[in-house]
């Protein structure tokens, strides 16, 4: 990996757009999903890093646009857009939603898989294609984007590193 | 719902006390299972977003042994202790008395409870001070033990504020032990949902 690549951060709830030359980098998804949506003619990204299945769960007026698969989503797409791009020429990759815990709490059983099954519907309605995925499982996971090879690495504890 | 960012000193105050309570009871429980001293630092009570929150378990991705536990009753809430593995190690040898146990092996079952009783003891003594001192009903869940990234272990304790808020309120204590060559440092998060606080303070009649 190139030293001198710029890695934008994407915090819990965030969503950001970078730019080839860069990385955009997300750490400790546990239920959490990181979702990126790319357009490889014009080498740009968008990155969210996804809580919660639904802006419809927030009992909130004004709420971190990342937090929610739907309003997640949308925000990558409009910072694409506004950089030029096409919708139908996006992708997407994505990581995380596991079950860190064996959680009795209904509210928070599954949210993981909430997620994951969220987001694979509003990237269907738009027509984005998911290139690739690493979902599920018990551990978490850390993920850098690296805009100029479209290639996802995805650490975790036990498992190591893998790209997809 | 109360405004989280809004609460004065008294309020914060308070919760320190919750966290003096608890955290003292669960030093005793400690220091009595493990027959080794144990200390505990001054509660600290922050009002901060979610990118704090996990920046006080030592960044998203810093691997950590963690006991987790929700809890029920009267309100709901997380409790969390976070210690580096090799740290946990050190305590999960002291109770079997095995120098060869270690919770870096995913396959050892018996560092792992070990592991897990040493924070069911922990979180149960703490939410017993925490209900006879509001003279209320809480009782925890089955508790689980893992080793993994900070941030991913958290996360699970903000997805019932996330709802209401950016922000969660959280009660920090620091357990240490020079008791063995290197100092241990395990830190204890109390992390009550947005409906416990109206709660809290109307038991505490403020």
């Amino acid at each position: 990996m190139n030293q001198l690549q710029e890695q934008v951060k994407v915090g819990i709830a965030d969503v950001a757009i970078a730019k080839s030359s860069q990385a955009l980098i997300t750490s400790g998804l546990g239920s959490c999903v990181g979702i990126i949506l790319y357009d490889e003619s014009l080498k740009i990204a968008s990155m969210a890093h996804v809580m919660l299945p639904d802006s419809n769960m927030t009992r909130q007026s004004h709420f971190k646009k990342g937090k929610f698969a739907d309003t997640g989503i949308d925000t990558c797409l409009n910072l694409l857009s506004e950089e030029g791009s096409q919708v139908f020429n996006m992708k997407a990759k994505m990581a995380g939603g596991a079950q860190m815990f064996k959680t009795t709490s209904s509210d928070k059983l599954n949210i993981g898989q909430k997620n994951v099954s969220a987001i694979e519907k509003k990237l269907s309605q738009l027509n984005i294609p998911i290139v690739a995925k690493d979902v599920g499982g018990h551990n978490g996971r850390s993920i850098e984007f690296d805009i100029e090879t479209s290639q996802l690495k995805i650490r975790t504890v036990y498992q190591g590193v893998q790209y997809i | 719902m109360r405004d989280l960012l809004k609460l004065d000193d008294l309020h914060l105050d308070l919760l320190k006390e919750i966290g003096n309570i608890g955290a003292g009871n669960a030093t005793t429980s400690l220091s009595n299972l493990l027959s080794i001293p144990i200390q505990m630092s001054v509660p600290t009570v922050n009002v901060i977003s979610f990118e704090e929150i996990i920046e006080l378990t030592g960044g998203p991705d810093e691997v950590k042994a963690t006991t987790f536990v929700e809890f029920e009753g009267e309100f709901t809430g997380n409790m969390f202790f976070f210690i580096s593995p090799e740290q946990a190690d050190q305590f999960i040898q002291t109770l079997t008395q095995d120098a060869k146990q270690s919770i870096l092996n995913e396959q050892n079952e018996l560092a792992f409870s070990a592991f897990l009783e040493l924070g069911n003891i922990l979180t149960g003594s703490y939410l017993r001070a925490l209900s006879d001192f509001l003279q209320i009903n809480l009782y925890s869940l089955v508790p689980e033990a893992t080793v993994d990234m900070a941030g991913a272990i958290m996360t699970e304790g903000l997805i019932e504020t996330s709802v209401t808020s950016d922000y969660a309120i959280i009660i920090e204590t620091v357990f240490q032990s020079d008791f063995f060559n290197e100092d241990i440092n395990g830190h204890f998060f109390l992390l009550p949902d947005p409906n416990a606080f109206d709660k809290i303070f109307s038991q505490l009649g403020v």
